[in-house]
């Protein structure tokens, strides 16, 4: 037998074409004659526009067109509402370019498309607005009251969802409560920040009717699926292609853009290639966003610590439009009880408009919040009752006899109840401890603080439902001459090293190293039926129909060798790229074996002479192929999950923190976590690693400045603080693998995980360390040193 | 973010240069661009010419006497951070250095076109000034030398008039055995300071500061000389109550007013802790003298 | 209706046009260009060498790294006629002819120090620059931080990369 290559931990394929710099992302496509877009964006968070006149930068050499929303036709109207749901009165999505009012600063107002981007940037300076400022409020609960202004005319309190869920007896379990405890907190607004950020190029050819785009999206056949549908094209005319994208976390998926439309509506019209590359100031002021939750959460408990209920009130941002429905705030509001019993829970949310960029998922989708809220509830009630925050959780946690674990009323994001499927929760408690040294730790800590050292220990635990359907898709090719193996599915990726893992999925299946499997994504040419990249999905979605698929051609391919090779099918076996009769030296190589079983009439090389009508390979009773027999070795399959898979983890942290200068040193960091059958634990540690430093950037330094007049004071990569190398601690990871009774392949996802418990740790480092000086609470993140001066000031230091 | 049309000269010499600021009230000098492309490339600045001073011969090099260093004005941040004459001279500076954004863009940016820059929080102009230096400028009308102190008035404003360009920057060594420590409170690495503070400081035999110096930067709007602080210091043995009683009289020197993530009462406490680390370290590092 | 709109539509800006001419990854190359374009943008569309890349533009993130006379220093603030004379290297010089990877290249492979791979070639011509600046290289934890500080990645978390910098020191003898 090969060794097996799921769980291996694999080199990536695509890794050498990245590193020598031959990538291939959106604005590396070569396109001659190509135009290039800026756009007018507004600087008001809330104005009517009075006028536009664009003459003079019509006027300037080097412009090709001036749009605004007067000269687009039929796509001056507002964009999809992507997910629907009842709890939404009067959902607002946004038009390609203002038309009346605009709603955020950075609004598109007007595109021009020049020869370059340099001429289009002057001209867009060019075009005059005049606009009317109307009031507005920023504050999330100042806005939903009856006098605030209002970020629509038509939408009363600015109140963009409303929704309720409740799972048990709530009112009975706090009726029955020995202690209570509450909280209010607060996640601030953050962004994805990919480094590289969004682009879509577009190219029409009139003679053929196709449309090409090349779009850095995490749905390529979703927005195929849009554009045919706006541009009256039939599908096959429309080629959507996500090349290598330079990261995504959710901001790359919202169908659409204004870019998105108008990119290829200029290329159709202006007869020429048509680019548009966001820069880095546009990433912040026009796409997705996310974060700012404020929840007020009560804990019912017993004096034994016993959880026995949950109240959770929070309002949730969800900007000036809602394209993407409430997913966040579901999401956060279904995870709210973590991976602890807690069987009675009231979960109710407000969703506000606020004058500022829409919010859609950036990873970790309303989880971190959720987390942030109970983890610290958590900390407080240990601290009440008196008891170790491990002790606390290690009672309340599901236990492994428990699973499937349902939380009845609670719909996920995919409109199912919440199910925790599997885990091996209090080990991972318990590991957590051990590797943070938390059994010596207050004698560590003693003894620091001695010296004038202020070390704390911080603890989060969450759980993350990931794989959601509906569905994906895989097609497995062996190709006839080389017997490589061709596979795609209708994803994209952003870095998640999907060729390399599906590749493995496959070699373990047909014989073949990983290293001759060739996955295809991101192109609607190439495979066509699918969703998307988000929520953590691919391995599990797309993982397991690639699988499916896989399983389909190993039975062909072992068919088609036991008739070449004359024996039964149980006497093959697939290694090396080839078919061998077990226990013997005779073999046909899959090239070969794919070949034959593609009838051939004209021998146009050598192996495909053996697959001709007089050749001894393709002999056999009846029509050359069989009736329901498809030619070559090749299958498609999908996979619909029944529900999600729930992940999950422990996170901790030995956090130092300099009174003095109010500044945090994380010393350690300790991440238990257990995403199901890792297909490579490289690639999981990787997505986990690229999460926590995610979420140490969320804790600590990442946080979008708006200002009382609607305006981002902060839209720069100097301003807007993702850290560098210098700000991410060493991590220790340990894995638990309890695999998924879900899936075939028992596997859950991990894209997300690394990021949502970081910043409940953090704040309860940072607390801990800080002790002595009082009961300082950290009930907010990014916790910045301004948070920790006024906290000791406070406290009388 | 791309930058709006500019004419662009490079002269070969500084009295070039010079007729061409002279000749466009627009036109600005270019030299690392470190500081000056990314606000080009927002378009908040727009000059109407650059005049890259990089072919100047004359601009180049360091030159380390025995009481000053000269820096002149392509000298890039890199390049006086690692001299090894000037860190034997002076190795404050290569600490100070350390701060600076990060090394490509040390690679790139300039010494002087810091100084030009005037950026409260930036570390070079704080350092200048601790240390009492001061920079040549040449214009139209001559050179003048201008001390540090004078230089630097308000918010990214010198004492430059605008068809002068600055020739050099000159950084007194540092005295005989004196010590000397340099930190700052950044939120990353390599970002402007919030605050940061310098001190040189020298012990006579009994281990009393015969002489301190002791400036910040990122709590005011020019970086700051701590006179107050220094007169306290000077002839005490820089114990705790001595350096309680400088960091009181230093609070009044942040005027940064509030800002989202560092308030006023914030800057004061960072200042305070960085006045007694780096006096401390700066002590500790100092030899004690014969003279007294 | 295509054709007659591509006639009236413009083929190049009106910006005045300089001579620039330097080596790039050991070529000399000539051409003309409006004074603003940046390096970056004359690397990757004037010369087609795409693999430096663009993440800010204003210095920060350090994607369009590339030696300049021998140091790492970035694209995105150095204008094409700044760089008049100099000699370039990209991230397209760095493997051999016959695309063996260098072995700071081939240690990011070994230690999964990317992802996405937009933030790699600009990390790559970082390090590699350090890596051939004469004396020590300090590869302790600290050190390497702070050689890679000035780099943003938003994927991999760094301890990847920091793990094939030591790698990369060990396959060139510097460890
Ligand atoms: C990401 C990033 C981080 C940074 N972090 C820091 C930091 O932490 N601390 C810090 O101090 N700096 C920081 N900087 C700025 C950097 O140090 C600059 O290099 C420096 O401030 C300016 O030098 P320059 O040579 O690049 O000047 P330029 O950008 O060329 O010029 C700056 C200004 O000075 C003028 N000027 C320059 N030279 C002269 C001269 N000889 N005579 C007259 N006028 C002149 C110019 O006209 C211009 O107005 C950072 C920069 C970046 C991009
Ligand atoms: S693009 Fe040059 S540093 Fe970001
Ligand atoms: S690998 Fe994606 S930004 Fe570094």
């Amino acid at each position: 037998m090969s060794t097996r290559q799921f769980g291996a931990r694999v080199e990536r394929n695509i890794d050498p074409k990245l590193l020598r710099g031959e990538g291939a992302f959106v604005d590396d496509i070569p396109l001659p004659d190509a135009l290039h877009v800026a756009f007018l964006r507004s600087p008001h968070a809330r104005a009517r526009i009075v006028s536009i006149d664009a003459s003079a930068a019509k006027r300037h050499p080097g412009v090709a067109a001036i749009y605004t929303s007067d000269d687009i036709g039929t796509l001056d109207v507002e964009m999809p509402l992507l997910i629907p749901h009842p709890s939404m009165k009067n959902p607002k999505t946004q038009r390609p370019l203002a038309r009346g009012d605009v709603h955020y600063v950075g609004q598109t107002v007007a595109m021009v498309v020049a020869v370059d981007r340099y001429t289009a940037e002057d001209a867009a300076a060019l075009i005059e607005v005049e606009y009317e400022p109307l009031p507005l409020e920023m504050d999330l609960a100042k806005a939903l009251t009856d006098d605030a202004p209002l970020v629509h005319a038509d939408v009363p309190n600015n109140l963009a969802a409303h929704f309720i869920q409740t799972s048990g007896n709530p009112d009975d379990a706090f009726a029955r409560a020995e202690h209570v405890t509450k909280i209010t907190v607060q996640v601030d607004r953050s962004t994805a920040a990919p480094m590289e950020c969004r682009a879509v190029a577009a190219r029409w050819d009139a003679v053929s009717g196709e449309l090409t785009v090349w779009d850095g999206t995490q749905a390529p056949i979703s927005v195929r699926g849009g554009l045919a549908s706006v541009f009256e094209l039939d599908e096959d005319k429309v080629r959507v292609i996500a090349p290598d994208v330079g990261g995504g976390f959710g901001q790359k998926v919202l169908l659409f853009y204004p870019d998105e439309l108008l990119v290829p509506m200029a290329a159709m019209r202006l007869g020429r290639p048509v680019k548009y590359i966001e820069d880095r100031r546009e990433n912040f002021l026009g796409s997705s966003q996310e974060r700012t939750q404020i929840h007020t959460i009560e804990l019912a408990a017993l004096r034994t610590g016993e959880v026995i209920g949950l109240r959770d009130f929070f309002l949730h941002d969800t900007g000036a439009f809602i394209p993407y429905g409430i997913a966040v705030a579901q999401v956060a509001s279904t995870s709210i009880a973590g991976p602890y019993r807690i069987p009675n829970i009231f979960v109710e949310f407000k969703a506000v408009y606020t004058p500022t960029v829409q919010v859609t998922p950036y990873r970790g989708c309303g989880r971190p919040q959720a987390c942030f809220a109970l983890e610290r509830a958590m900390d407080q009630l240990a601290e009440e009752l008196g008891l170790d925050r491990f002790e606390i959780r290690r009672r309340n946690l599901i236990a492994e006899k428990e699973f499937p674990y349902e939380r009845e009323g609670l719909l996920f994001a995919d409109g199912l109840k919440v199910t925790l499927d599997s885990g091996q929760y209090g080990k991972a408690l318990a590991m957590a401890a051990a590797e943070l040294g938390a059994e010596s730790f207050a004698a560590e800590q003693a003894k620091a603080r001695a010296e004038g050292r202020y070390l704390g220990l911080g603890l989060a635990c969450y759980v993350e439902g990931t794989g959601l359907g509906p569905y994906e898709g895989g097609h497995v090719k062996i190709h006839p001459i080389t017997g490589k193996v061709y596979v795609n599915t209708g994803l994209s990726t952003q870095g998640q090293g999907h060729d390399t893992v599906f590749a493995q999925i496959v070699a373990d299946q047909l014989g073949v190293s990983p290293q001759d499997v060739i996955v295809v994504e991101g192109d609607t040419k190439a495979f066509d039926w699918g969703v998307a990249t988000f929520a953590s999905r691919a391995a599990v979605v797309s993982g397991n129909a690639i699988h499916k698929t896989a399983l389909t051609v190993r039975k062909k391919v072992i068919e088609a060798a036991a008739n070449m090779l004359d024996v039964d099918p149980d006497q093959i076996e697939l290694r090396d790229s080839a078919a061998w009769v077990k226990g013997s030296n005779r073999f046909a190589p899959l090239a070969a074996i794919a070949t034959a079983s593609n009838p051939l009439r004209y021998a146009f090389n050598k192996a495909a002479q053996a697959a001709t009508q007089f050749a001894r390979a393709s002999k056999h009773d009846g029509p050359p192929l069989a009736d329901g027999q498809a030619p070559g070795l090749e299958a498609t399959d999908y996979y619909s999950p029944s529900q999600s898979t729930w992940a999950y983890g422990v996170h901790g942290a030995i956090i130092e923190v300099d009174p003095g200068l109010c500044t945090v040193k994380i010393r350690k960091y300790v991440c238990i976590h257990d995403c199901g059958n890792m297909i490579n634990p490289m690639i999981v540690e990787g997505q986990v690693l690229g999460g926590i430093a995610q979420g140490i950037g969320g804790a600590l330094y990442e946080h979008l400045d708006y200002q009382a007049d609607g305006n981002l004071a902060n839209a720069s990569l100097m301003d807007f603080l993702v850290p560098y190398a210098t700000e991410i601690p060493n991590v220790s990871i340990l894995h638990l693998e309890t695999p998924t009774p879900l899936n075939p392949l028992g596997v859950k996802g991990v894209g997300e995980a690394g990021c949502i418990a970081v910043g409940a740790v953090v704040a309860s480092g940072v607390e801990d360390a800080l002790r002595p000086f009082g009961a300082l609470k950290f009930h907010q993140v990014p916790l910045s040193p301004n948070m920790i001066s006024y906290a000791l000031e406070t406290a009388g230091y | 973010m791309k930058p709006s049309l500019f004419g662009y000269q490079a002269p070969a010499s500084i009295e070039e240069a010079i007729s061409i600021l002279a000749g466009d009230p627009d036109a600005v000098v270019l030299a690392g661009g470190q500081t000056l492309l990314p606000a080009m490339n927002f378009r908040a600045a727009n000059p109407s010419t650059l005049v890259d001073i990089q072919h100047v011969a004359d601009l180049r090099g360091i030159e380390v006497g025995t009481e000053i260093i000269i820096v002149k004005a392509m000298t890039r941040h890199r390049e006086f951070e690692l001299d090894a004459a000037v860190a034997r001279v002076n190795p404050l500076v290569a600490e100070v250095m350390q701060h600076v954004a990060h090394v490509p863009i040390r690679n790139r940016g300039t010494v002087v076109g810091s100084l030009c820059h005037a950026d409260p929080s930036a570390e070079m102009p704080m350092l200048l000034v601790l240390l009492g230096g001061s920079v040549i400028a040449q214009g139209p009308s001559g050179r003048r030398e201008i001390a540090a102190e004078d230089f630097f008035q308000s918010f990214l404003t010198t004492a430059r008039e605008r068809d002068e360009i600055i020739t050099e920057a000159r950084f007194p060594v540092l005295p005989k055995g004196a010590g000397w420590a340099f930190d700052e409170v950044t939120r990353r690495h390599g970002d402007y300071a919030i605050a940061g503070v310098g001190c040189v400081l020298s012990l006579d035999d009994r281990g009393r500061a015969s002489r301190v110096q002791l400036a910040a930067c990122g709590i005011a709007d020019t970086p700051v000389r701590l006179k107050e602080a220094e007169n306290i210091l000077t002839g005490t043995t820089l114990g705790a109550s001595d350096l309680d009683a400088a960091v009181a009289a230093s609070g009044a020197a942040v005027t940064q007013p509030d800002e989202i993530h560092v308030s006023h009462t914030y800057r004061r406490r960072a200042l305070g802790t960085l006045i007694r680390r780096i006096v401390t370290m700066a002590a500790q590092r100092a030899t004690q003298m014969e003279t007294a | 209706m295509a054709r007659t709109m591509k006639a009236a539509i413009p083929d190049r800006s009106a910006d005045a046009e300089v001579d620039v001419s330097m080596t790039v990854n050991g070529e000399a190359v000539s051409r003309s260009v409006s004074v603003r374009m940046l390096l970056s943008d004359f690397l990757r569309h004037e010369l087609r060498l795409t693999g430096t890349h663009v993440g800010c533009e204003h210095g920060v993130c350090g994607c369009c790294t590339v030696l300049l006379n021998g140091r790492a220093g970035r694209s995105c603030l150095t204008l094409a006629v700044q760089a008049n004379g100099y000699d370039i290297r990209t991230i397209e010089s760095v493997a051999s002819a016959d695309g063996t990877l260098h072995p700071v290249q081939q240690a990011f492979k070994e230690c999964h120090g990317l992802q996405c791979g937009y933030c790699t070639p600009g990390m790559v011509m970082n390090i590699v620059a350090r890596f051939e600046e004469p004396g020590k290289l300090d590869l302790t934890d600290e050190g390497i931080r702070d050689l890679l500080s000035g780099n943003l990645c938003r994927c991999t978390g760094y301890l990847n990369i920091i793990a094939a910098v030591r790698r990369a020191a060990e396959l060139l003898g510097r460890a």
